[in-house]
Formats: structure tokens, C-alpha cells, sequence
């Protein structure tokens, strides 16, 4: 009882500057396990403490709190609690205790699952992200919490804010797995097809040294993003992915690959026949919504290739050639593609026939030159990264080191002692 | 329009193209020569006694049967397999006899049934010399006289060869490469090696044996090198390489006559380099290497539907050239070496034709097309679907109006289209690296940390 008011003057004291912060901070990491030992009376506490200007030591107690189970009534109070803590807190403070800021922020997502409403949580878990985050191309254990949040409650945009930041520094792979498979799995949500298959790609093809579950599931929505996307699956996975993915994965998902051949071949009828006998199997994983888009997409795959060859063509024939039932629903596909922006045409409703024309694009215009450009800038700042990390490689001392052991010996005066002084 | 009077023939020319019959083509020299003998290889049905005539030895028993395996007239199939008893009993192979005699299943009468004592007579003649031979080699092997085992050794390729002991004989010759001084010796070694091979069937032996005759030091002979073109284009028909077999099959001199009659007829070389040359040449090639080629005309002499044909198709007479095509197409049928590729050379031939048709015109009216085809227009605007979707053509097909128009790639948007796509595509490579090595440098501090 002594240790823990004197703990709450302790925290009011030490958090002006800050090196009494971090004084503050060996102080509260000795007492962490008193203060764990005491939970359950550690409430009234809290009022005593302002979560602005004593936010290490709010943490600790907070954290400290709710480390006990989740129940109905803690649920709801602690929500707003944390809530108001996260919204209020000051960064560099919680900065000093990483893993205690996540711990809470994951016992908020906990309390609003139990409480089945995610979406109060959507807008503080996107404070705390922006809090924790050393700049924006960081990855924290947060971020596939949030996306997880903004999927259950089903609140997109907010995901895609996030989703547009490139990432380029990552905490704890395992973390990027996550937050790739729900961001592609909010992007599909939203049709955007092309960043969803990226972000896919990223979790297939991640280094990995043995198989997970994550990358296997991904890799399963991955086929079917990238025959509704391209068309087409390419076979085998780039050279860079791990060899485990290369060598397992096809392995794991194997209705899904024949699933993409079957698509390949063309023909509808052993498609839709395929997706009926597997219905089961696709249900299982959650991806028939998606199974079912990729059937669609057959059909705009062939109109896409009709307008190749063709420049007028009744619907009837249209009809014929992609297996539709009947001239209506070839118009209805064919308008449907035209508003999506798919393919250029015209119908002709009095001669049941469709023109199709070019891409009207001229690539004259001034938009069409602002985008040129700024894709040269972003190139440029890529490539200026590009060249630091290089740098930044080429002179570090271990990688000197292996290096200059495996050198290779070719003559006499290779025998020098160069290596011997990298010798880490 | 200007000129439009001097273009007035052509267009009619151009029109005339499906309308007139056959008797337009340009061909003056058939109706103005007295053909010495009837062409042998034509649209008429095969006269089997003159198309055997063309061939001596195991080549021509094997074509009879052939014929007899594959054509349903009754009465050619009976000729065949009479011509090919008869040849057999000249020569020594009693197990061919006997597949022949089982296939005329006595309705040949009596003359044409099995004769066993025959047969008999044959296998104990062939034992003695046989052994006669091998106590001649051994006696040549203990000399060690390299002249006498090579020529022992050679002897027995042909007995095992008479005796349709294919493999054995192929060994044998085989054999007498040890003993060869000559660059004569190592041809007649080839050629033994190259007719076996392909009475056996195994073209590849035949390629190398062809380079391997053509590496020897001295000039060879026009025959002998005529009979190694044959001989190689065979092979790359075997093996489906037409432009090669076309080119090898043009170069054959005109010296090669009937001296190749074991293997292939001049009249065949005609057909084969011809069908092959239009499936696979452009047209440049095609009037340099088979037009204007002097040589080859002697060749095309022999078989002058063949070489209407080829005019006809230069000259864009298209429905007279497939005319051709469709008549010579029963004969081929039963020839040996050419039956299983006469679909794809033909299939080849009518895209090509369809696509030189389409290639100088701006826009196409495909009933006039179609005319000139002979087809419908329905399967016409199919075949041309299947050529644009490959590539062959660059065209687009208005269905409303029957129309097919030239579509020539805009080159500027195209341009502009692969800019932006490389750009997209480089920017999420380097992004994607650099996350990746970004986690590979996080997983290399983690070992390293665990090491330490």
C-alpha cells in the first residue's frame, strides 16, 4: 500500500524533464512486479495521475490494470479509459516502454472484441499507431491490430489511409506477414485489386526460414487476386522468395492451383464445374465470395480478347463466344465493363451490335504530364534510397568481414593480409 | 482516280482469282510439251505398278505394303500386296514373306499362298552362308589384314540387311568404321549406316552419319552428296524441321537421277521440297530457292501438278493452288515418309495463303475473300479470328459489315503505355527489396544476437 502512493508521488514528481523520466523509468521497471501483485486495487490510483503530462507512469499502472481477465464491466469502463489515455498521452514518454504501450493497446482490441464493438477502437488504435511509429516507413506491432479492427468493423477507408504509407523498416517479421495479409484482404474488400496482390505478394514471398500458416492462407488469396487481376497465375514464384515457400506452398493450396488452371484453359462450363465440386474446400478458407468474382472474371477475360480481333460484333455472337446464356446478357456484361472503364465500346441497340473502339488516351494532356513527372521524382527519391542502403551495406564491418574470408584466391599476391585484419 | 485504267486489268486479274476455273492459271509449258511419261505423283489415283517402278529393294516392298495397309480400295490393296509376293521371292527376307502372305489371306489363289518350301530353302541357304562368312572373318581377324575384316564385316551388314535383320546389320556396319583407310571406305560405310537407319526408322543415326560422310577431307562425287541432301532432308521432315528439310531437298543436284532408288524417288524429292517450302518459306526464299532455282526445275519436271502448284500460289491464285493441294492429298496419304505431316504442312500452307491474301490491303471485303478460298464466310471470319488471336495477322474484323481492316499499332501511345507500366513496375520492385532486405538484415541481427 506505501509502495504504491509512494510509486503515484514518485511518477508526479519525475516527470518534468527528461532525465527524471528516465530515472522514473528504472524506478517503475524495479517496482513493475509490486505494482502487477496489487491489480486489482490499482483503479482509484489512476484518477490521481494525468495521463498527459505522467504518461510513463499512467502506463505502468494502466498495463499493470488490465493484465487481469476480461470481464463485462471492467470492459466497457477500461475502454474509455485506455481510450482517453492513447488520445492523450504524450509520445516520447510511452516511446520509453514500447512493449507496455502494446500490451495495452492490445488489451483494448481484446475488450472491444468481447464487447463485439470493434469500431470504438478503430480510432484510438490509429492514434496509438501514429504515437508509437518512429516515422512513417516503420512497421509496429500495431499495425496488423488496427487492420484487424478496421475489418471486423468493416470501416475500410480508414485501413486504406494506412495502407497507402510505403513501409520500409519492420519490428518483428511476423507483424509484416499480418498487416500484409489483412491490408490485402481490406483491399480486395474494396477492389483494389492491383495493391492487393502486392501486398500478397509481399507475405509470399517474404524471407522465411520454415513455413507458416499465414503464408500459406495468403498465398491461397493470392491465386485467386491474381486471376481475377491479370488473368493468369505465373507458375512458379520468383526467385527471391525463400525456398521453403518454393518448395511448400504450391503443395498447401492445391484446389487453388488447380483451380487456376482450369481458369487457364478457358472453358467455363469445367470452371464453374470445378468451383461446385470444391465448394466445400473454398467455404472452409473463407474465399468462395472471392471464388465466385474470379468465375465473373472469366467472362470479362473473353470479351477483353474479343475486342482484340474484332471491331464490330453482334451481342449473339458475342453470346456464342463467351458461352452466355443469351444476347441480353452479353449487353449486360458489355455495359457493365464499359461503366467499370474495362474496355472502350458502343452498342448498338437497333443492330444488336457492338463497336469497340481505342483507348481514347492521347497522352497529351497536361495530367498526363504532371503524372509522368511526379512518377520520375518518386523514382528518383527511390533510387537515392536505393543507393544509401547500398552504401550503408557495402561499409558495414560484418559484412566485410565475410566477405574478405571467401575471397577468392587466384594468385600469389592474393595472399595478402587483407583479410586477416576484417577478422571479426 | 488516276491510273485507274491501267489498274482496271489487274483488279479484273485480282477478281478473276475465285471466279475462273482452273484453266486461267499461268502454266504454258503442259499444254505446249509432249509429257514423255504420265506424271506418277498426281490428283489422279495412284497406278501402283509405275509408283513401284520408281523404287528398288526393301524400300519398295515397304511402300507396297504401306499402300496396301492404308488404302480401302480392295482391288489396289490386292495389287500391292501381289507386287510385293513377287518382289519377295527375288530376295531373301522370309519373315517379311510371311507377314505379306499372312496379309493376302489366300485371296490372291493359289500362286500367291504360302510356300513353305520355299521358305525353308531360303533360312538353310542363309544359316550356311552364314556360317560360311563368319569362319571367312575369323580367318580375316587372326590375319589381321584390315582390307579383307573390313570388307568382311560389310559383307555381313548386307547379309543381315537382305535377311531384314535390321539392328544386327546396322551394328555390322557399324564395325567396319575401325577398319576404314579411305574417305571412300567411310562414305560407303555412311551410306550403308544411313540406308539402315532409315529402313529402321531411327532419323537421328541418319543426321549424324550425313555430317559425319560430309566431314571427310575429299570432294564428294554430286551423286554421293545428292544422296546425303536426300538423306538429311528426310531426316528434318522426320523430326518436323521443314525449313531445313526444304532447304536440304533444293539442294539436291539434278544428278541424283535414279540412283537413289532405295531410299527415295526423284519425283518425291520434287513433292517434298516443294510442300515443305511453302509451309515454311517467305517469299523472298521462296522465288529464290525454289523459283529460279535451275536445278530444281528438273525435279519439278517430273511432277508438274506440284509445280502448278507452287506457281499459283506466287502468283496469289489461291483457289487453284488449294485445288491442287486437296487432289494430291489421297496420294500423299499413302506415301511412307509424308503421310503424317501432310495435315500440318497443309494447315501451314492455307494460313500462309490467308495472311499473303490479307497483307497488302488496307481494308479486306471478306465475301470476295471467301470467294477466292472457296469457303463461307463464316469459316472464313473464323479462321482469320484464329490468325489474329495469334499474331499472325495484323488486322481487326468488322462482323456487322464483313469487313477486315489493317490495324497498325499506334506506335506513340503504345510508347507512352510501356513508360508508365515500367515505371509502376520498377518502383514496386525497389520497394518490395528494400523491405525485404530490410527483414533479412532484422533476421541476420537476430542470429548474430543469438551467437553472441
Amino acid at each position: 500500500m506505501n509502495s504504491v502512493e509512494g510509486l503515484v508521488t514518485q511518477i508526479q514528481g519525475l516527470s518534468s524533464t527528461a532525465s527524471d523520466v528516465l530515472s522514473l523509468h528504472n524506478v517503475l521497471k524495479q517496482a513493475d512486479d509490486s505494482l502487477h501483485a496489487e491489480s486489482t486495487r490499482l483503479l482509484p490510483f489512476l484518477d490521481q495521475l494525468d495521463p498527459s503530462k505522467h504518461s510513463l507512469g499512467y502506463l505502468y499502472f494502466l498495463e499493470a490494470c488490465t493484465a487481469g481477465p476480461v470481464t463485462t464491466e471492467s470492459a466497457s469502463s477500461f475502454v474509455l479509459i485506455i481510450a482517453r489515455f492513447i488520445s492523450s498521452c504524450a509520445a516520447e514518454q510511452i516511446r520509453l516502454a514500447p512493449d507496455k504501450f502494446i500490451s495495452v493497446c492490445k488489451r483494448l482490441k481484446d475488450q472491444v472484441l468481447f464487447l463485439e464493438e470493434p469500431l470504438r477502437a478503430v480510432a484510438p488504435m490509429l492514434a496509438a499507431i501514429r504515437k508509437l511509429q518512429s516515422s512513417t516507413e516503420n512497421l509496429t506491432t500495431l499495425h496488423p491490430e488496427f487492420l484487424l479492427l478496421c475489418l471486423l468493423a468493416k470501416c475500410y477507408k480508414t485501413g486504406l489511409s494506412i495502407l497507402e504509407e510505403d513501409i520500409f523498416e519492420v519490428d518483428q517479421p511476423r507483424d509484416l506477414y499480418l498487416y500484409c495479409y489483412y491490408g490485402g484482404m481490406i483491399c480486395i474488400g474494396k477492389k483494389y485489386f492491383r495493391k492487393a496482390l502486392e501486398l500478397l505478394h509481399n507475405v509470399v514471398t517474404a524471407p522465411m526460414s520454415t513455413i507458416n500458416a499465414i503464408a500459406v492462407e495468403a498465398y491461397k488469396k493470392y491465386i485467386l487476386v491474381s486471376l481475377i487481376h491479370h488473368g493468369q497465375l505465373s507458375t512458379s514464384l520468383p526467385k527471391y522468395a525463400s525456398t521453403v515457400a518454393q518448395r511448400n506452398l504450391k503443395s498447401f493450396c492445391q484446389p487453388y492451383v488447380e483451380l487456376a488452371n482450369s481458369y487457364t484453359n478457358g472453358k467455363i462450363a469445367d470452371l464453374e464445374a470445378y468451383v461446385q465440386a470444391n465448394m466445400e474446400k473454398f467455404g472452409s478458407d473463407n474465399n468462395l465470395g472471392l471464388v465466385k468474382q474470379v468465375v465473373s472474371s472469366i467472362y470479362k477475360r473473353n470479351i477483353q480478347r474479343l475486342t482484340q480481333t474484332y471491331l464490330t460484333l453482334s451481342l449473339q455472337d458475342i453470346a456464342n463466344t463467351v458461352q452466355l446464356n443469351s444476347p441480353k446478357e452479353a449487353e449486360m456484361h458489355v455495359l457493365q465493363m464499359i461503366q467499370d472503364g474495362e474496355i472502350y465500346a458502343t452498342i448498338n441497340q437497333k443492330d444488336g451490335m457492338v463497336r469497340f473502339l481505342e483507348d481514347p488516351e492521347q497522352y497529351k494532356t497536361c495530367e498526363m504530364i504532371e503524372r509522368v513527372d511526379s512518377s520520375i521524382q518518386r523514382l528518383m527519391t527511390l533510387s537515392k534510397k536505393l543507393t544509401v542502403l547500398d552504401e550503408l551495406m557495402s561499409s558495414d564491418p560484418m559484412y566485410l568481414g565475410k566477405v574478405g574470408r571467401e575471397r577468392q584466391r587466384f594468385d600469389f599476391d592474393d595472399f595478402d593480409s587483407v583479410p586477416q585484419r576484417f577478422n571479426i | 482516280m488516276d491510273g485507274e485504267d491501267i489498274s482496271n486489268p489487274l483488279m479484273e486479274e485480282m477478281c478473276a482469282n475465285g471466279i475462273a476455273a482452273v484453266d486461267d492459271a499461268p502454266s504454258s509449258s503442259t499444254s505446249t510439251t509432249e509429257l514423255k511419261s504420265r506424271p506418277i505423283i498426281s490428283g489422279e489415283q495412284l497406278d501402283i505398278e509405275a509408283y513401284a517402278g520408281l523404287y528398288s529393294g526393301r524400300t519398295k516392298i515397304r511402300r507396297l505394303i504401306f499402300i496396301a495397309d492404308h488404302c480401302d480400295n480392295t482391288a489396289m490393296q490386292l495389287e500391292g500386296l501381289r507386287m510385293a509376293y513377287d518382289e519377295l521371292k527375288k530376295g531373301e527376307n522370309t519373315q517379311l514373306f510371311r507377314e505379306v502372305v499372312q496379309k493376302i489371306d489366300d485371296r490372291l489363289g493359289l500362286n500367291y499362298s504360302m510356300d513353305a518350301a520355299w521358305c525353308a530353302m531360303v533360312d538353310r541357304k542363309a544359316d550356311q552362308r552364314k556360317d560360311k562368312l563368319e569362319s571367312e572373318l575369323n580367318a580375316y581377324r587372326t590375319n589381321l589384314i584390315k582390307e579383307s575384316i573390313r570388307m568382311g564385316y560389310n559383307d555381313f551388314g548386307d547379309f543381315y540387311y537382305a535377311h531384314g535383320a535390321l539392328g544386327d546389320a546396322f551394328k555390322s556396319y557399324v564395325r567396319t568404321r575401325d577398319y576404314c583407310t579411305t574417305s571412300k571406305h567411310i562414305i560407303q560405310m555412311c551410306l550403308s549406316a544411313i540406308l539402315v537407319s532409315i529402313e529402321m526408322g531411327q532419323f537421328t543415326h541418319v543426321t549424324s552419319y550425313v555430317s559425319k560422310a560430309e566431314q571427310t577431307p575429299e570432294a564428294l562425287d554430286p551423286i554421293t552428296s545428292a544422296k546425303l541432301r536426300c538423306a538429311a532432308g528426310l531426316a528434318h521432315l522426320e523430326s518436323k524441321k521443314y525449313k531445313l528439310a526444304a532447304r536440304k531437298f533444293l539442294e539436291v543436284g539434278p544428278e541424283l537421277g535414279n540412283s537413289y532408288s532405295e531410299v527415295i524417288a526423284p519425283q518425291d524429292v520434287a513433292t517434298y521440297g516443294v510442300l515443305c517450302a511453302l509451309a515454311s518459306f517467305d517469299r523472298t526464299e521462296l522465288k529464290n530457292k525454289v523459283i529460279d532455282n535451275i536445278n530444281f526445275r528438273n525435279f519439278l519436271e517430273l511432277v508438274p501438278e506440284v509445280r502448278e502448284l507452287i506457281n499459283d500460289f506466287y502468283s496469289s491464285h489461291y483457289a487453284s493452288c488449294l485445288e491442287y493441294l486437296g487432289n494430291l492429298k489421297s496420294n500423299l496419304m499413302l506415301d511412307i515418309h509424308i503421310h503424317d505431316h501432310v495435315e500440318t504442312l497443309y494447315d501451314q500452307i492455307r494460313s500462309k495463303a490467308l495472311i499473303q491474301y490479307t497483307h497488302p490491303f488496307v481494308s479486306v471485303d471478306m465475301r470476295m475473300m471467301a470467294d477466292a478460298f472457296k469457303t463461307s464466310v463464316a469459316g472464313l471470319e473464323k479462321e482469320l479470328e484464329s490468325l489474329i488471336t495469334d499474331n499472325q495477322i495484323q488486322a481487326r474484323i468488322d462482323s456487322h459489315n464483313k469487313i477486315l481492316y489493317a490495324r497498325h499499332a499506334d506506335q506513340r501511345n503504345a510508347t507512352f503505355q510501356r513508360v508508365l507500366q515500367t515505371g509502376n513496375e520498377f518502383d514496386w520492385d525497389v520497394r518490395t527489396m528494400l523491405l525485404r532486405a530490410n527483414l533479412l538484415k532484422h533476421e541476420y541481427n537476430l542470429r548474430a544476437s543469438r551467437k553472441i
